[in-house]
Formats: structure tokens, sequence, C-alpha cells
């Protein structure tokens, strides 16, 4: 018996997969933001499978909200229309494939012994209600001093975005 | 096999191949901003494994860790796309190839 837990994460992986698919294939940069943002949110849906609803609403609001706004803002106000196919490069045109190949047969050694092999299920469902207090227990208590770390880099990201972007002399 | 649950390694596979199509992106795409996009790809992909680890280990570590990765990616992509505009604005172009200023 296929249980409604294991459908919902077969077409949210589906879904993910395509749309990075399509990230990769379109030629204008609005439809790979918007595949993004189809990503994001499906990834969404699989952390609130995993039980961890505080970092969905959080994948939701930060990254499929605020992150990719600013991305779909940027596209729209430089006008970044169909991209042009360049091939300048010629050392990647030799070294890019011999690099690939040896990288996807790490990838599949690595699949064929480690990750199927050693299957961890699902925790039992206990704790799960009140994951978002323990979360925020943790990262008020024992992870109190990175936290305000954060604070810090948001606010010189913010004073560099600033003297980045401005006009210049 | 039991199809109630859902193995973890299915979510960590997922996330390989959210994070090999993200490099493939990164690799293959000429447009600054979507190479940008790409590395997003790539932090979400990572992200999802992290999730999936707290999951498995029943420890909560996994997803302050994924709270901080989300927080920095924004702070890097408010500086990132600054930087995008700044050469646009400097050199007309979004194409990788034709910013070329370092090259010999």
């Amino acid at each position: 018996m296929i249980s409604l837990p294991f459908i919902l994460f077969f077409l949210l992986a589906a879904l993910a997969v395509g749309a990075a698919i399509v990230l990769i294939v379109a030629r204008e940069p609005i439809h790979s933001a918007l595949s993004l943002i189809l990503v994001m949110i499906s990834l969404a849906v699989l952390y609130l499978l995993l039980g961890a609803e505080f970092i969905s609403a959080v994948q939701i609001i930060v990254y499929a909200g605020a992150v990719m706004v600013l991305f779909v803002f940027v596209i729209m106000l430089l006008n970044a229309g169909v991209e042009e196919r360049t091939d300048f490069s010629k050392l990647a045109k030799w070294v890019g494939p011999v690099l690939a190949f040896f990288m996807i047969v790490e990838l599949g050694v690595w699949f064929s012994r480690s990750a199927i092999g050693r299957t961890v299920a699902n925790g039992p469902d206990s704790g799960t209600a009140a994951s978002t207090i323990d979360l925020s227990k943790m990262i008020f208590q024992q992870y109190l001093l990175p936290f305000e770390a954060t604070s810090i880099l948001i606010l010189i990201a913010i004073i560099g975005a600033l003297v980045l972007a401005k006009k210049g002399e | 096999m039991n199809f109630s649950v859902i193995p973890i390694s299915y979510y960590l596979v997922l996330s390989a191949v959210l994070f090999g199509l993200g490099m493939v992106a990164f690799v293959f795409k000429r447009n600054i901003i979507t190479i940008f996009m790409a590395i997003e790809l790539m932090l979400n992909a990572v992200n999802l494994a992290f999730v999936a680890f707290a999951r498995a280990h029943n420890q909560l570590d996994g997803l302050v860790f994924v709270f901080f990765v989300i927080v920095v990616a924004a702070a890097e992509a408010a500086v990132g796309l600054a930087i995008v505009i700044s050469v646009y604005v400097n050199r007309q172009t979004l194409n990788i190839e034709r910013i070329n200023l370092l090259k010999f």
C-alpha cells in the first residue's frame, strides 16, 4: 500500500527536478526566475513533509518572497532579454567534457556505495508539534552569538549594497 | 518494502540531483543573473539535505543551520545583485564572456 506522503514526495520531487531543468533550458532569465520560484515552493512543501514547519514558512517568506522578488526586480530593471549564446573560451571547450565525465563517474560511485545502501528511515513523530518552540529556544540560547553575528552581517550587506548600487561619479 | 515512511536516502538523492542541476546551470548559462540563480538552487539543495539529516537524527541543530544559511543567502543576494547592477552600468552587458577585463 503506497501512502499519501509517498505519492506527495514523488510529485514534489518530479516538480522540483522538472522546474530545475526548465531553469537550465529557458533562454529568457525571467522564465528561469519563475521556475526557480517553483523549485523553492515545492521544497517548502517537502520541508512540511519532513516536519520542519518553521523552516518551510521561512523558505516561502524569505526565499520565494524576498530574494526572488529582488531577482525579478533586477531582471526587469536591467531589461534582460534573450540570453546570447557565445563560445569564447577554448579552455572550457576542451577541459569541460573531461571534468564532467569524472564528476558523473564520481557521483555514480557515491550513489551506488553509500546513499542507497545506508537507508535511514524517518524518526518517530514525537516532538514535531513543539518543533518551532524547541527551535526558537535553541536559536536564542545555544546559538545566540551566531544569531547576533548575522544581524551585523545583514547590516554590512545593506551598506555594501547601497555603496555598490549607487550612481558612480 | 514498507511504503508508509519515506526513506531519508530519497531526500538525499533528490538533494544531490538538484545540486547537480544547479552546477550544470552554473557552468552552462551565460547570463550573469541566471548564474546567480544557479547558486541559489545549489544552496536550496544543500538546505534539503540539512533538513533531511535533522529529521533522520531527530536533532534540531540541522534546522538552526538551515535558518542561518537562508539568512546568509538573503544577504548574499542583496550584495550580489548590487554588483550585477554596477557591472551592467559599467559594461552595458550581462553576458559573462563579455566581462573579461581580468583575462589576459
